[in-house]
Order: C-alpha cells, then sequence, then structure tokens
C-alpha cells in the first residue's frame, strides 16, 4: 500500500533523511519510533506529501507521490492523518470539523456529511461533544476528534505522527483503544509513537530512526525480543524503563 | 462672546447629512479596502515571485503618499480613464479604498501568519485544496485574530474622511467648517465637532478594546 524507496531529504546543509526504505502493506500497522529529532514527523509527512522530498520514490496505492503530474490533494483525500497536536478547527464544532473536507473535498450533501460525523462520533465515544468547539474538549477527546476527521474522509491508510505524546497520561488509553480497534479491523496504518504496548499489541513491523536513518526495520516480536542496532538497544532499554 | 447652541441645532440636519457621508465613506472604503486587502496578503504570501513583488510594490507605493495626494489624483484621473466624470463621492471612495488596502494587507498579512501551519498542514491532508483552506480554515481564524487591528484602522479612516473637502464633498468636518463661516460662530462650531469626533471614536476604541477583552480569554 505505501512504499518508500531510497528516500532522501535535506534542510539545505542539514541531512534529515538518509535513503529511507520502508514499506507498509495493505491491512498492515507499521510503528515508527526512534529519538527526538530522528526524522520520524518528516518521514510520515513525505508519505502524504506535505514535505517535499529530494530523490527517492514513494507510492501510495501505486500513485507516485513525488510525481508532479500526480495530483496530490486528491490523494490526501484518500490518506488520513492525525497530529501530535490534533490541528481541530478551533472556529467550527466538532461537527463542522469532520464535516469540511468531506463536503469540499468529496462534495458530499451536508447531510450526508453530518450522518457520517455523527456515526464516527458514536464510534470514538463522543456523541454528546457534537456541537462543542475544539476548545471546550480535554486533549484525549480532541485527538478522538482528529481522528474521525481523518476516517470521515474513507481513507484507504492512516497516518499517526505521535498522536498520544501531547497527551496528559491519563488520556493515552482512550485515545490507544480507537486506534487499537481501527487495527483490528484492518486498516492500513503507519503510526509514529513511542506507546510500545501499542506497538506489541498490533503492530506488525516497527521501524526504529536515528539520525534520518531507518536503523532496524523488524517485524515486532524480534524488534523487541532481539533488537541488532546497537543503538535501537539502547532507546528500547532507555524507553522501557521508562514506562 | 457668548456660547450659542442654537446655531448648532439649527444646523443639525445639515451636520447630519456630513456625518452621514463621513460614515458611508468609511464602511464603504474599509469594506472594500478589507476584501483588497486580502487579495494583497494572499499574493504576497504566495509561492510566486511576480505576485509577491506586485503586492509589495503596490503597498510600498500607497505608503508612501500623501492620502490627500491620492484622494486628488484620483478625482482628476478616473474621470480621464473612464471618459467621463465620476464626481467626488466615486472618485474619493476610489482613493480610500485603494489607500487603507495597503494598510490593511499588512494587517491581514500579520493575521494570516498567526494561523498556525499546522492548521494548514491539517487541511492539506484531508484533500483541501489552497482555496478552500484560506477560506474556511486560515482566513476565519486571521479574521478573529485581527478584527481589533482592523476597526482601529477604521476609526483613521473616518477621521481621515475629513480630507474629502479637496474635492469639494461635504463630510462632517466640511460641514461644521461652513456653518461656523457662515454663521461666525467658529468656537461653538469647532467644539461641537470635536466632540462628535470624540464620541464615535472613543466609542469605537472602547468596543475595540472589548473585543480585545473577549479574545484574550
Ligand atoms: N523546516 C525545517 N527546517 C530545518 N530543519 C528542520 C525543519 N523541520 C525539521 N527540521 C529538523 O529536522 C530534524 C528532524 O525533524 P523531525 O520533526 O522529523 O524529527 P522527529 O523524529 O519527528 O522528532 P520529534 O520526536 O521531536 O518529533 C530535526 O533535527 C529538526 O530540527
Ligand atoms: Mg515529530
Amino acid at each position: 500500500m505505501i512504499e518508500i524507496r531510497d528516500l532522501d531529504k535535506r534542510y539545505g546543509d542539514f541531512h534529515v533523511l538518509k535513503r529511507c526504505s520502508t514499506s507498509v502493506a495493505k491491512g498492515e500497522v507499521v510503528v515508527v519510533c526512534g529519538p527526538s529529532g530522528s526524522g520520524k514527523s518528516t518521514l510520515i509527512k513525505c508519505v502524504n506529501g506535505l514535505e517535499p522530498f529530494d530523490s527517492g520514490t514513494i507510492t501510495v496505492d501505486g500513485i507516485s507521490v513525488g510525481d508532479r503530474r500526480t495530483d496530490l490533494p486528491k490523494l490526501r483525500a484518500r490518506i488520513g492523518m492525525v497530529f501530535q497536536n490534533f490541528e481541530l478547527y478551533p472556529h467550527m464544532t466538532v461537527t463542522r470539523n469532520i464535516c469540511l473536507a468531506q463536503e469540499k473535498v468529496l462534495g458530499r450533501s451536508r447531510d450526508e456529511a453530518e450522518a457520517k460525523a455523527a456515526s464516527l462520533l458514536a464510534r470514538v465515544g463522543l456523541s454528546d461533544q457534537a456541537h462543542k468547539h475544539p476548545g471546550q474538549l480535554s486533549g484525549g477527546q480532541q485527538q478522538r476528534v482528529a481522528i474521525a476527521r481523518a476516517l470521515a474522509m474513507d481513507p484507504i491508510a492512516m497516518l499517526f505522527d505521535e498522536p498520544t505524546s501531547a497527551l496528559d497520561p491519563e488520556m493515552i488509553s482512550e485515545v490507544l483503544d480507537v486506534m487499537v480497534e481501527l487495527a483490528q479491523e484492518g486498516m492500513t496504518m503507519m503510526v509514529v509513537t513511542h506507546e510500545m504496548g501499542f506497538a506489541r499489541k498490533v503492530a506488525g513491523r516497527v521501524v526504529f530512526m536515528d539520525c534520518g536513518e531507518i536503523v532496524e526495520d523488524a517485524d515486532t516480536a524480534s524488534f523487541f525480543g532481539s533488537p541488532r542496532s546497537p543503538r535501537a538497544q539502547a532507546f528500547l532499554s532507555k524507553i522501557l524503563d521508562h514506562v | 462672546m457668548s456660547f450659542d447652541l442654537g446655531v448648532i441645532l439649527d444646523a443639525l440636519p445639515f451636520l447630519a447629512q456630513g456625518l452621514g457621508l463621513s460614515l458611508l465613506l468609511t464602511v464603504l472604503a474599509a469594506a472594500g479596502g478589507i476584501v483588497l486587502a486580502v487579495l494583497l496578503a494572499l499574493m504576497r504570501l504566495s509561492g510566486f515571485r511576480a505576485l509577491r513583488l506586485v503586492s509589495a510594490a503596490y503597498v510600498n507605493f500607497f505608503r508612501s503618499m500623501p492620502l490627500i495626494l491620492v484622494i486628488f489624483w484620483f478625482f482628476f484621473l478616473v474621470p480621464l480613464i473612464i471618459g467621463r466624470p465620476v464626481g467626488g463621492f466615486y472618485s474619493a471612495l476610489i482613493a480610500f479604498t485603494l489607500f487603507e488596502a495597503a494598510y490593511y494587507s499588512e494587517i491581514v498579512r500579520a493575521g494570516i501568519q498567526s494561523v498556525s501551519k499546522g492548521q494548514v498542514a491539517a487541511a492539506y491532508a484531508t484533500g483541501m485544496r489552497y482555496g478552500a483552506t484560506m477560506r474556511f480554515v486560515v482566513l476565519p481564524q486571521a479574521f478573529r485574530n485581527m478584527t481589533p487591528v482592523l476597526l482601529t484602522q477604521a476609526i483613521i479612516l473616518f477621521q481621515d474622511t475629513s480630507l474629502v473637502f479637496v474635492v469639494s464633498l461635504r463630510d462632517f468636518m466640511t460641514a461644521s467648517t461652513i456653518v461656523a463661516r457662515n454663521e461666525g460662530r467658529l468656537v461653538e462650531m469647532y467644539v461641537f465637532a470635536a466632540a462628535v469626533y470624540f464620541v464615535i471614536c472613543f466609542s469605537g476604541s472602547m468596543w475595540v478594546r472589548r473585543l480585545q477583552r473577549k479574545h484574550a480569554t
């Protein structure tokens, strides 16, 4: 579903991504982890073309992201994305947040969009918040709305960039539960996260990044069982001790 | 010399007409100026160098001109362009609109930049294009942030409408001057005019302050 080949990107002199290659098969969940500044966000933003890249290729469902002829907005409409800081539209109600792109991009009628919003809000357990503004919700609730907003577009894959790291600890599980359920329903997911419990539970593979390189790309069991690289070992022991 | 309020009372309808013109010019020029300013700001922030240059040139040009010159200019220029006289009102309206747009565009630009990049990324990530992202996500938030500054600028514009006397329009200030001269009552009229300007502009800025407080919470 998602194929990344020899992806390379620089910010001026700074080499953020160094020939990164990995893939996410249809229905697979891949977790991306690594220290701060290792390029995880940059990598995931390249997948839907929010960040341009210098060389290499990315294809999503066979469509080349870097190709100038690709209609990027059209492709993005089919890939859901969830951000660390939620990025809900603060001037709109929860329902309008979920309806906007359905109406403006997919051309759904208002009724259709609102019906979809209602069913997604029920699914993430927020039916009673439909008419509130994002500022009136807790972080965990906002992130669940953001997931609903992405799902409203009926995406073929979902990208998550540290969806729980801006949350208070007690709200992390309510977001992870939604993500686990999504994974179990067979959604193709690429998830930047340090929630190793989530990775163990649903990830098929774990990708470990450091200094712009993909250092380790292994199935979940072997990643946690015996990480090959010393850098991944060090990272894992730090993060698992921490929890 | 006694202070004669009767002069003011007698002249009220005439003064009210002047005030109406001042307010009408302010509202129309502010509205038109803001629309044009949004266009200029988007050009200034666009990825196309040519658009950025045109917008910057426009803004720098009008910001280096005295308003009174711009008013004169359009009074004589517009008839030449369209081949018939348009009268003081329309030429003044065009001059104010174009002039204010230069100032508003800097405010709008700051307003757009005050909306986080993450908001744009979120809209793009759902497949929205530039136009829809600006219209439904960025500009509404930008306007919410910049309304107080835009209103403050509109208050300045209201004061500046007194310049239209140069094209023989009777705004409030001009009307007051006419009455003052005709009746020989300069003190009364100018005190009254000052009071009216003060009340309008001061209530305007109170309103701005209230908006700012509301916005801050
Ligand atoms: N626009 C930019 N210009 C220059 N450098 C940038 C830019 N964006 C990111 N970087 C740098 O690129 C590196 C990778 O950033 P990225 O956000 O991808 O890291 P990350 O792995 O997501 O880190 P974190 O865990 O902190 O989110 C960082 O060192 C960052 O400072
Ligand atoms: Mg990041």
